[in-house]
């Protein structure tokens, strides 16, 4: 990857650095772990349509990460750029959120963990477009027009299976069921990223929930599915505690580059 | 493309800044996109600035998509078709805000995708309502009994679509 030069820094003034560093930080992972999650299908999807699609999800969601993980260096000023944040970093460093980190399974799994996370993000993107971080209000701004076809896509497909064939129904449902309890993490703040919300920098998640569970449920209705009764709400992921899953697919995303140091081709 | 037996001397600084300037722009304008080479970066509206900083030029472009692998194949071509214009103080510079839309393709520019055989994108309206699709007329054919195939195309810009009429299949270039 190649360092891209930006014009216009524009970082808020008063913002403690290493807050701000800690929340990009977070937004560059949650979009290089599912997008690399996603293109773990490829070559491998179950049409050729759907290949191309879930590597195109891919594609828009680890271009995003570049420019958040970009954005992170600069403002950490120890000279890392987007390559030594996403690959010279452990399981125990990474922020994301553990939705996103969840293995692929099926289709349908991928499908509905892809509806519950751009529902929420398509908000939160449009949100953050307005951030008084002109930077990062940049970076939203560009990606959220990106991901009105992911939930787009994410939707259709999980009408179909969920008001599909019996199997289609019942995979759906499972992977919905597993998923739940990962969905409040979403909602979550810590004190950092609560003190920049206050200072317009950060959105504040918890306002984002009805419009999440209006978009949801008008697809999980047309889908004639249920939405899951809300239990225990798994967190830790923005604390770096992650689930066994994270660990392996950092060895196999970050193996390449660590055999073989600043390799370019 | 054959290499000139010396290569151009540096002119930035001979010419006069406006005249400099105006060399730059029309050559960066002219440039080609990788995937669509029908398009120059005037057509798709990328280019959004050619400015004086410091004695050097800076050439603003904007990315389509983020993760478009053609946005560095274009920042480099920039960069070589400035150079052989013996523009060599000059740099490129990424510009993401305002965020690019494809109603900033000229309309030129949408004349050259049909005529390419890529349907060119519905005009914006209100955001992207979930589950509506615009009408998209054939390319080939002008029909507009046309089906969407599938959201994502052979690009991060473009969906597959088909028509019914004269039955091809067509690549659409989606509206963001």
């Amino acid at each position: 990857m190649r360092q891209a030069n930006f014009h216009c820094a524009g970082t808020a003034p008063g913002a403690p650095a290493s807050a701000l560093f800690n929340y990009v930080l977070g937004l560059a992972d949650d979009a290089l772990v599912l997008g690399h999650r996603l293109s773990e299908w490829s070559g491998r999807g179950p049409s050729l349509e759907e290949d191309i699609a879930l590597s195109n999800l891919a594609l828009d969601l680890i271009g995003q990460a570049r420019l958040y993980y970009s954005y992170a260096g600069e403002l950490e000023g120890e000279g890392r750029d987007e390559d030594a944040l996403a690959y010279l970093r452990d399981e125990h460093a990474y922020r994301n959120l553990l939705l996103l980190e969840q293995p692929n399974g099926d289709f349908a799994a991928t499908m509905v963990r892809h509806l519950i996370y751009a529902a929420f993000l398509v908000p939160y993107l449009q949100a953050l477009s307005g951030s008084a971080d002109h930077r990062l209000g940049a970076i939203a701004a560009k990606a959220a027009k990106e991901m009105p076809y992911h939930l787009r896509h994410a939707a259709e497909w999980v009408i179909r299976l969920g008001d599909g064939t019996e199997e289609s129904r019942g995979r759906t449902e499972a992977a919905l069921g597993e998923l739940w309890m990962y969905t409040g993490e979403m909602f979550a703040m810590d004190v950092a990223e609560s003190g920049l919300a206050a200072q317009g920098i950060a959105v504040d998640r918890g306002t984002l929930k009805p419009t999440w569970e209006a978009g949801l449920e008008r697809v999980l209705s047309e889908a004639t599915l249920r939405r899951p009764v809300d239990g225990w709400m798994q967190t830790g992921g923005r604390a770096s505690q992650h689930t066994e899953h994270l660990g392996r697919l950092l060895a196999e995303m970050q193996v390449l580059h660590r055999a073989h140091p600043g390799a370019t081709w | 493309m054959a290499k000139p037996a010396h290569p151009p001397a540096d002119v930035t600084h001979a010419l006069a800044p406006e005249e400099a300037l105006a060399r730059a722009r029309a050559v960066a304008a002219a440039v080609v996109d990788p995937e669509i080479p029908v398009l120059t970066l005037e057509d798709l509206g990328i280019l959004r600035g050619v400015n004086m900083h410091e004695g050097r030029i800076i050439v603003e472009l904007t990315p389509t998509y983020t993760g478009c692998p053609a946005t560095l194949a274009i920042r480099l071509a920039v960069e070589t078709a400035l150079a052989a214009a013996g523009l060599k103080a000059a740099e490129v510079v990424t510009q993401l805000s305002p965020p690019w839309s494809t109603d900033w393709i000229t309309e030129t520019g949408r004349r050259k995708l049909k005529d390419f055989g890529i349907a060119p994108p519905a005009r914006r309206t209100a955001g992207n309502a979930l589950f509506e699709d615009a009408v998209v007329a054939c390319p080939r054919c002008g029909s507009t009994t046309t089906r969407k195939i599938s959201e994502f195309g052979s690009t991060a810009c473009k969906a597959q679509w088909r028509c019914e009429v004269c039955r091809e299949p067509f690549d659409y270039f989606k509206c963001i």
